[in-house]
């Protein structure tokens, strides 16, 4: 590839010391975001989807830990930063949303207080040039009477309105690259379309990658470019979003499209995967996807399968695929 | 906020008066009240005398109206041991107690927190786990224990400080005897407030680690994190402050339980306080000098949750619910 | 046939009880602690000691026939200047073996310590059941009176009770019943714990299947609580007996070191310091220490067993 990709992450392996051995929650895990694009990242509760986000901005916690592989971004590497340089990258270039925003913003402060220090530790200016970029901000991701409400205190504002005033606070430091970690999941229904259009709006205005966390293929289907699918810790398969959503390859995605119901087509029935997703101190040799694979394969039980390429623009860990590729090779 | 206030106050006016009740029983049926005060010649007439004239024959309500009405404007009666009204004794002794218990309640908080957050912060150091150490046998160690031994080493074998007694004190407008703008007086608080503080210390210092410990756990720091403040910022920006809402409460309370540990204390060291009357007071069954005592502690422990009650709803917005609609 | 069986299923029994019990949760926990075996170790040594006092001080320190005023100040390990008597730890003023008089003291620190808990014990369980298991009216006054006295230090609590009890003793008998006025003021400041563990697992069994199914049998509620609720509390109830064994020992001491606890003529841990802290500016260092290292000991070693039992038992117990 030519061109440098914003956020590369190669091999990486997460791996969690305790008193039963290692466990390696994340294993072998690559992929790239470009620069303005959207990645989705999905897979079950436990799939390693925001341990990946944390590896990458740096807030892994004790003991778990970054054990092998890389994360470039713009080509520097990241995941060897001391603390202070590390600090000086997140909120400024990687700026990050959580789940749930009754519990993300500290409710001793203002929002005014705690957006005014998030600006000032990465761009140097006046308290007052802070406090009118704060009130634009709030403004922009639609805070309606912004200046007024600026010096509430967060529990004044709904769930929906706090985690827009949790976007605010990631993007202060117009950071490249968002990683949103499942953004609507705590909120209620009626207001995840409107944040997630928020966020996608923000980013795209100011030409910020987005790496979406989610278990709902649904706002992955609306919101992002291209999708990575995780299962135990490793990537199942990854491509554009219309390839993928239209003819996924791995089952596990099949089972994961399954899930989700359509309008448009009629003749698609609701699929459970049977059984779940192993633990991390019992999964599988060979595919970690085994036991719940409606196509498994003898070889499937010993040797783990490599990401094969499809086509230039998508990938799958699946021996399903192999075959494919052989049987090409020799005809 | 108003209701708020009010709803306490009522609150305390009746905690206050179930002491009160309390004390009163003490005083009522404790031994003899009249046989306390008169010598063995009275004739019986002369007791029976005495008894009506200080309404021991009323019904029981109206003598516990009587000593609730006399104890509001502190009158306690006169000491059974030392024949001087209690509330002059107490009043005389008061400012000894007070300025042992600021000075010890600063010094546990102070370290109390600072030792507390270190500890929180550099979880698993050589440092933190000597700390750790140290303050479980602090919390074994019975105070009066402590005292003694500092005792033993500063003042005896050290001679660096004074083992007893408040040192020079200045008497400020006739009704407050200070012992804080002396230097014998400084050096001879030292050690007491050491010897009161160290227990509290400990207990504040383990309180301030878990919470601070908790709230370094919560969504709230990860995203201040998250967002690249410095460590200074978040850990005492954010984490401690946080930390310190429920360390103010039960900080407060202790003070209250300083004020009363002080009567091991001004044992140890023979300061002339309170609580050195107290224990007299129970030694030789001086019972309205118990009961005056009683009343005053729960006084103190009544003020001061009032006080916590109000600080909390200083420091912590969410339970100022009417503001937002004030519109700031 | 049977009778065999039995008797294989007896003697099968027997030694893998002991097994289970090497193989539980607690032995484990014990074994991997160092904490706790040396606590656990210090404590019952100083507990054996105090029992057999009477075999194994050297000298009856309150036999007066026993003792030599010459043998006074005699420092540790030195013969005595006049008697050439070597007492190991020294003697005191009157000439009484400090080794002995802190065996003899520690045996009433201990009687007391745990006569207080015992006390505590009954009063909280019996007060935690009936309010957990009854609840309205019953329960909302006991547990508020347990509210405002947890709110005054316990210590304070003691003092005055003692203070109280005193006032109904007639003055001839108090020194006699000193010892067990001492184990009421303790007991009686000490029960709020107990009580509110046992209320608290009272109200989650009793609505449980089983104890339903007593009701509808027509156990008897006495029975209930004491066939089935009783046993479930226990363990917590442990880990705050011993904790509280600690405290009632340092109650006692300090009590004592005040002046308002056992009378001069029945020394214990806590008397003794109070009396050696007379010597500290004479030079008489030993008569001060060796109480107080023994106080601290059994203090610390008791305090460290209940932690550890604590975190063994139910590490959310706090």
């Amino acid at each position: 590839m030519a061109e440098i990709p914003l956020l590369s992450v190669r091999n990486l392996v997460v791996e969690f010391p305790s008193r039963r051995g290692t466990l390696r929650a994340i294993d072998d895990v690559s992929f790239d975001i470009a620069e303005g694009e959207v990645l989705g990242m999905v897979g079950e509760s436990g799939a390693g989807k925001s341990l990946t986000g944390a590896a990458i901005i740096g807030l892994l916690e004790p003991p778990g830990r970054i054990a092998g592989g890389e994360i470039l971004l713009r080509g520097e590497r990241i995941d060897n930063l001391a603390a202070e340089p590390m600090r000086r990258i997140r909120g400024k270039r990687i700026g990050m949303v959580f789940q749930d925003p009754l519990t993300s913003l500290n409710p001793l402060y203002t929002v005014a207080e705690q957006l005014i220090e998030t600006i000032r530790t990465h761009i140097s200016c006046t308290e007052r040039v802070a406090r009118e970029r704060a009130i634009a901000l709030l403004d922009r991701v639609g805070i309606p009477a912004a200046r007024r409400r600026i010096d509430d205190y967060p529990h004044h504002f709904s769930g929906g309105m706090r985690q827009r005033v949790v976007i605010a606070l990631a993007l202060a430091a117009e950071p490249d690259l968002v990683i949103a970690d499942e953004p609507t999941t705590a909120l209620d229904v009626s207001v995840q379309a409107q944040i997630i259009d928020v966020l996608k709006e923000i980013c795209a205005e100011r030409g910020a990658s987005v790496m979406l966390i989610t278990h709902d293929m649904g706002v992955i289907a609306e919101t992002a470019d291209r999708v990575a699918v995780l299962y135990a810790g490793r990537l199942a398969e990854i491509g554009p979003v219309r390839d993928v959503i239209q003819a996924a390859e791995h089952p596990y995605t099949q089972g994961l499209m399954g899930s989700i119901p359509t309008l448009t087509q009629t003749d698609t029935r609701l699929v459970q995967i049977p059984g779940s997703m192993p633990r991390l101190d019992a999964i599988p040799k060979g595919c970690p996807f085994n036991p719940r694979c409606p196509h498994v394969m003898d070889r499937c039980r010993h040797d783990r399968p490599v990401l094969i390429a499809r086509g230039s623009k998508r990938e799958v860990a699946c021996w399903l695929y192999e075959a494919v590729r052989e049987e090409v090779h020799h005809g | 906020m108003t209701a708020f206030i009010i709803r306490r106050l009522l609150q305390s006016i009746l905690v206050m008066l179930t002491v009160a009740l309390v004390a009163f029983a003490l005083f009522r049926f404790v031994g003899d009240p009249i046989a306390s005060m008169v010598g063995q010649e009275t004739t019986l007439a002369e007791r029976q005398e005495l008894r009506e004239m200080l309404g021991l024959n009323d019904p029981f309500i109206v003598q516990f109206f009587t000593f609730v009405s006399r104890a509001v404007v502190g009158d306690f009666g006169i000491s059974y041991r030392l024949q001087q009204p209690v509330m002059e004794l107490i009043l005389s002794r008061l400012p000894a107690t007070l300025e042992l218990a600021l000075v010890s309640g600063f010094f546990a908080f102070i370290f109390g927190v600072g030792f507390g957050v270190y500890t929180a912060l550099r979880r698993g150091g050589w440092l933190s786990s000597s700390i750790m150490t140290i303050s479980l046998i602090g919390v074994s160690l019975p105070t009066f224990l402590i005292g003694v031994l500092l005792i033993w080493v500063f003042a005896v074998e050290f001679q660096w400080l004074p083992s007893f007694g408040r040192g020079d004190v200045v008497d400020l407008g006739g009704w407050w005897r200070t012992g804080l703008l002396t230097e014998s007086g400084r050096a001879s608080l030292i050690l007491p407030a050491i010897t009161l503080g160290l227990y509290q210390m400990t207990l504040i210092m383990r309180l301030v680690r878990a919470e601070m410990l908790e709230v370094l756990r919560t969504d709230y720091i990860k995203f201040a994190r998250a967002r690249g403040l410095t460590n200074r910022a978040v850990h005492f920006g954010h984490a401690l402050k946080n930390t310190l809402v429920p360390v103010i409460t039960i900080t407060g309370l202790q003070l209250g339980s300083i004020i009363a540990f002080a009567i091991i204390t001004e044992t140890v060291f023979q300061w002339p306080g309170v609580g050195a009357l107290f224990i007299n007071s129970v030694r030789f069954v001086d019972v309205p000098v118990m009961a005056a005592y009683l009343m005053l502690i729960a006084l103190v422990f009544v003020v001061i949750n009032l006080i916590v009650d109000l600080l909390y709803y200083v420091v912590d917005p969410r339970l100022r619910v009417d503001r937002a609609g004030a519109g700031h | 046939m049977s009778q065999t069986e039995q008797s294989q299923t007896e003697r099968g029994k027997t030694p893998g009880r002991l097994a289970r019990a090497w193989d539980s949760d607690i032995a484990w926990s014990f074994r991997h602690s160092p904490v706790a075996i040396v606590a656990g170790a210090v404590s019952v040594l100083i507990i054996l000691a105090a029992i057999f006092a009477p075999l194994i001080a050297p000298h009856d320190p309150f036999n007066p026939a026993t003792l030599n005023l010459m043998d006074g100040f005699t420092p540790p390990m030195e013969p005595n200047a006049f008697t050439g008597n070597v007492y190991w730890l020294g003697t005191d003023n009157q000439g009484r073996d400090v080794f002995s008089t802190i065996l003899y003291g520690a045996r009433i620190s201990l009687f007391v310590g745990f006569a207080a808990v015992i006390l505590a014990m009954v009063l909280g369980i019996a007060a935690g059941l009936v309010a957990g298991y009854r609840g309205g009216w019953v329960d909302g006054l006991l547990m508020r009176f347990a509210d405002v006295q947890l709110t005054f230090p316990s210590i304070l609590l003691a003092l005055l009770i003692f203070g109280i009890a005193r006032g109904f003793i007639p003055p001839a008998y108090r020194e006699e019943m000193a010892i067990w006025v001492l184990i009421v003021a303790i007991g009686l400041s000490d029960w709020v714990q107990y009580a509110r563990v046992v209320r608290g697992a009272t109200m989650v069994e009793k609505n449980k299947e089983y104890v339903q199914a007593a009701k509808v049998i027509g156990a008897h509620p006495a029975k209930i609580v004491l066939r089935h609720i009783l046993p479930n509390v226990l363990g917590p109830v442990l880990v705050i007996a011993t904790i509280g064994l600690a405290l009632a020992i340092i109650a006692e001491a300090t009590l004592s070191f005040l002046g308002v606890g056992v009378p001069p003529t029945q020394p214990s841990l806590g008397t003794l310091i109070r009396i050696g802290q007379g010597f500290l500016f004479s030079g008489e260092w030993w008569i001060l220490l060796f109480p107080s290292i023994t106080l601290l000991a059994l203090a610390l070693s008791v305090n460290l067993l209940g932690d550890w039992l604590r975190d063994a038992l139910n590490p959310r117990l706090r």
